[in-house]
């Protein structure tokens, strides 16, 4: 499989002497979706506009389709389909006509009126942008970036503060358009977007990739990939439990405390369980919730960093 | 080159955002008309008011008001001594006259109506006493068109707005287009930066074209103002005056970040254009030293070269220097934009 981005030793400084960028290697396959998971302020966006020959990099070099920046721009635009983390549509203009201006620019442009009904936006076609939902704009948004017949599509947080509903069918648009043959690089720090629609993730914090696979892989590497979860009944009266005992019950691979609610990472729910309940039941100790879940690249962040994705 | 089917989808863009923004068809249409009804209104031309006169009580005193009044403006009137003097100390009368063996006339110098009302009370009376003119007078009343406030007015005002709807038109749009992240949104495109910015600089000249037009056409049809000039050179100065502050609000948006600073940067720029540059009263009334400085601004060179074609028929030729001058401020400033212009952040 051929590579869509390369990135090698990207380095970006910013003028207030910030450095967003450490030093990052990245290789996007065509035809993959490819997500840069991490916390705000990681860098993502500083490295998805680099890439987009929109930000330039201090040091370090980038391709894209074995083009650089500064040489075959003409071209590279024309092969891109960038949606910015927020960008405000002229709201006094109707769907279709911000389509129709945005598809204007391209050599070879897709038909807006399919593009629409890919995102289903034909029955707001003639709606003034400033009318439509949140939703709903950020499909449009997704739109102009399409209607350009891309190969390669940015999206940046292409689901930050939308609802449930409308995450699921930017996701829609975003696997159609990866089924078309398109490769996608999008950025988020959403654990879930990157494990559903990512099929591989660069985990990046402060400026450096600190973890790269598929999200099975990546939940692979903590060693076992069920979670499970307890707070006590009475915490005053032990406040901490001590790992060491817990670490004891059979494959349990970690345990976590914070703010009274502990992760233990577990290989076999089904024998740790009743170690657990004997464990703590010898102490006369109370539970006052429990459950288990899959682990998540969640988890991984935290095992990397110990900090959660959403705590900045 | 030009990409036209961008081109043209730009200007289709900006045209239809801005028919679709009530805000700039107040502005740009209404705003300038009204002013133009409301202060061609206030400052019509009318016959002066009369000019009221008291006689103090005397046995003379009707036959003196019939002679004063027989000499308009002039308004006399016969009132007890003490009340002439307080109506004279309220500036309500502009003159008092004493009849009795010698007249005498109470008058302030310092007021144009009191000098007006004590002339032509003195000739009406020295008349009627028998007075004879050594000279034959033939007196020629004229009011000449294009000489009136409002013929003025409407070329200055015709000015003004081709200067606030340039700097608005670039300045303020392109950078509430950086806010929103328009402009870095469009540079990711392959849209070619040229055609955004001729779209952009297009559709200002129809706008002008609409202003212009509007413009005279209230002068002509509401206050029946001859215009001397042909349309054609009318239309060359004023699209050369909105170009060049579209070049000074590019020049402006170049840098900034926030709605504030672009807002302030054209109130600094527009503000003192607005007070020298001769639009309500001619830039003649500041000081010699001044004037230098006062006739390179562009807006006075607009101003200049409008009221010289529209109310004076002058040629466009007889315009160059003026021309020269809004060609330099449009050119200059939009080289340095090309320079300065931020489109991504």
């Amino acid at each position: 499989m051929s590579v869509a981005v390369r990135c090698a030793g990207l380095h970006k400084r910013y003028d207030n002497k910030v450095d967003a960028v450490r030093g990052l290697d990245l290789e996007v396959e065509q035809g993959e979706c490819f997500g840069l998971l991490g916390p705000n302020g990681a860098g993502k966006t500083t490295t998805i506009e680099i890439i987009e020959g929109l930000l330039s990099a201090t040091a370090g070099e980038v391709e894209v389709f074995g083009k650089r920046w500064g040489r075959d721009d003409d071209e590279l635009r024309e092969l891109l389909g960038i949606c910015l983390q927020e960008t405000r549509l002229s709201e006094k203009l109707k769907v279709r006509e911000t389509l129709e201006l945005f598809a204007s620019f391209y050599r070879r442009p897709a038909d807006p009126a399919r593009v629409m009904r890919e995102v289903e936006l034909t029955e707001k076609a003639e709606a003034w942008v400033g009318k439509l939902s949140g939703g709903q704009r950020q499909r449009l948004a997704v739109a102009c970036s399409l209607v350009g017949d891309p190969r390669l599509l940015f999206l940046d947080e292409p689901t930050t503060g939308l609802d449930p509903q409308s995450r699921r069918q930017l996701w829609d648009i975003v696997r159609k358009f990866k089924r078309q043959g398109g490769t996608v690089l999008l950025t988020t720090h959403y654990m879930d977007e990157a494990e559903r629609l990512c099929d591989r993730v660069a985990i990046i914090d402060h400026g450096r990739i600190i973890a790269l696979g598929t999200p099975r892989e990546l939940i692979h590497s903590l060693g076992a990939e069920h979670i499970v979860e307890f707070t006590l009944a009475d915490p005053a009266a032990f406040p901490d439990l001590g790992g060491d005992g817990l670490a004891a019950v059979p494959t349990v691979l970690s345990v976590r405390q914070e703010d009274g609610l502990y992760a233990l990472t577990v290989g076999e729910p089904h024998r740790a369980l009743p170690a657990l309940f004997d464990w703590l039941e010898g102490r006369g100790i109370e539970l006052a919730r429990l459950s288990t879940r899959h682990a998540s690249l969640e988890d991984v962040f935290v095992k990397l960093t110990g900090r959660h994705l959403r705590d900045e | 080159m030009i990409n036209w089917r961008a081109y043209s989808q730009l200007l289709l863009a900006r045209s239809r955002e801005l028919s679709r923004e009530p805000e700039v068809v107040f502005w740009v249409f209404f705003f300038p008309v009204l002013l133009a009804v409301a202060l061609g209104i206030a400052f019509r031309n009318k016959p002066p008011d009369k000019v009221d006169v008291a006689v103090v009580e005397h046995p003379n005193a009707a036959r003196v008001v019939r002679a004063l009044n027989a000499a308009p403006p002039l308004a006399a009137e016969v009132i007890g001594t003490e009340d002439a003097a307080r109506q004279f100390r309220l500036g309500k009368v502009a003159l008092v006259v004493y009849p009795g063996q010698v007249y005498s006339y109470r008058y302030d110098p310092n007021r144009p109506d009191s000098m007006l009302a004590l002339s032509l009370a003195d000739a009406a009376l020295q008349k009627a006493a028998g007075r004879a003119d050594p000279i034959r007078i033939h007196e020629q009343a004229v009011t000449e068109p294009g000489a009136r406030y409002i013929d003025f007015l409407i070329p200055g005002l015709l000015g003004l707005n081709l200067m606030s709807g340039g700097m608005w038109g670039m300045g303020f749009a392109l950078v509430d287009m950086r806010v929103k992240k328009l402009l870095k949104r469009l540079v990711a495109t392959p849209m070619r930066r040229s055609d955004f910015l001729l779209a952009l600089v297009s559709s200002r000249l129809i706008l002008m074209l609409v202003e212009v037009i509007l413009l005279l056409l209230v002068g002509r049809l509401i206050f029946k103002m001859v215009i001397q000039g042909s349309l054609g050179s009318i239309i060359v100065v004023s699209a050369a005056g909105s170009l060049s502050f579209a070049g000074i609000g590019l020049l402006c948006a170049s840098r900034a970040q926030k709605i504030e600073t672009i807002s302030g940067l054209m109130n600094l720029v527009m503000l003192p254009m607005f007070v020298l540059s001769g639009i309500f009263f001619s830039a003649d009334r500041f000081p010699a030293a001044m004037q230098p400085f006062i006739r390179i601004l562009p807006l006075t060179a607009l101003n200049d070269a409008l009221r010289s074609v529209i109310l004076e028929g002058a040629s466009l030729e007889a315009q160059a220097l003026r021309l020269l001058i809004l060609t330099t401020w449009g050119a200059v400033s939009f080289l340095l934009a090309l320079r300065l212009f931020r489109w991504v952040n």
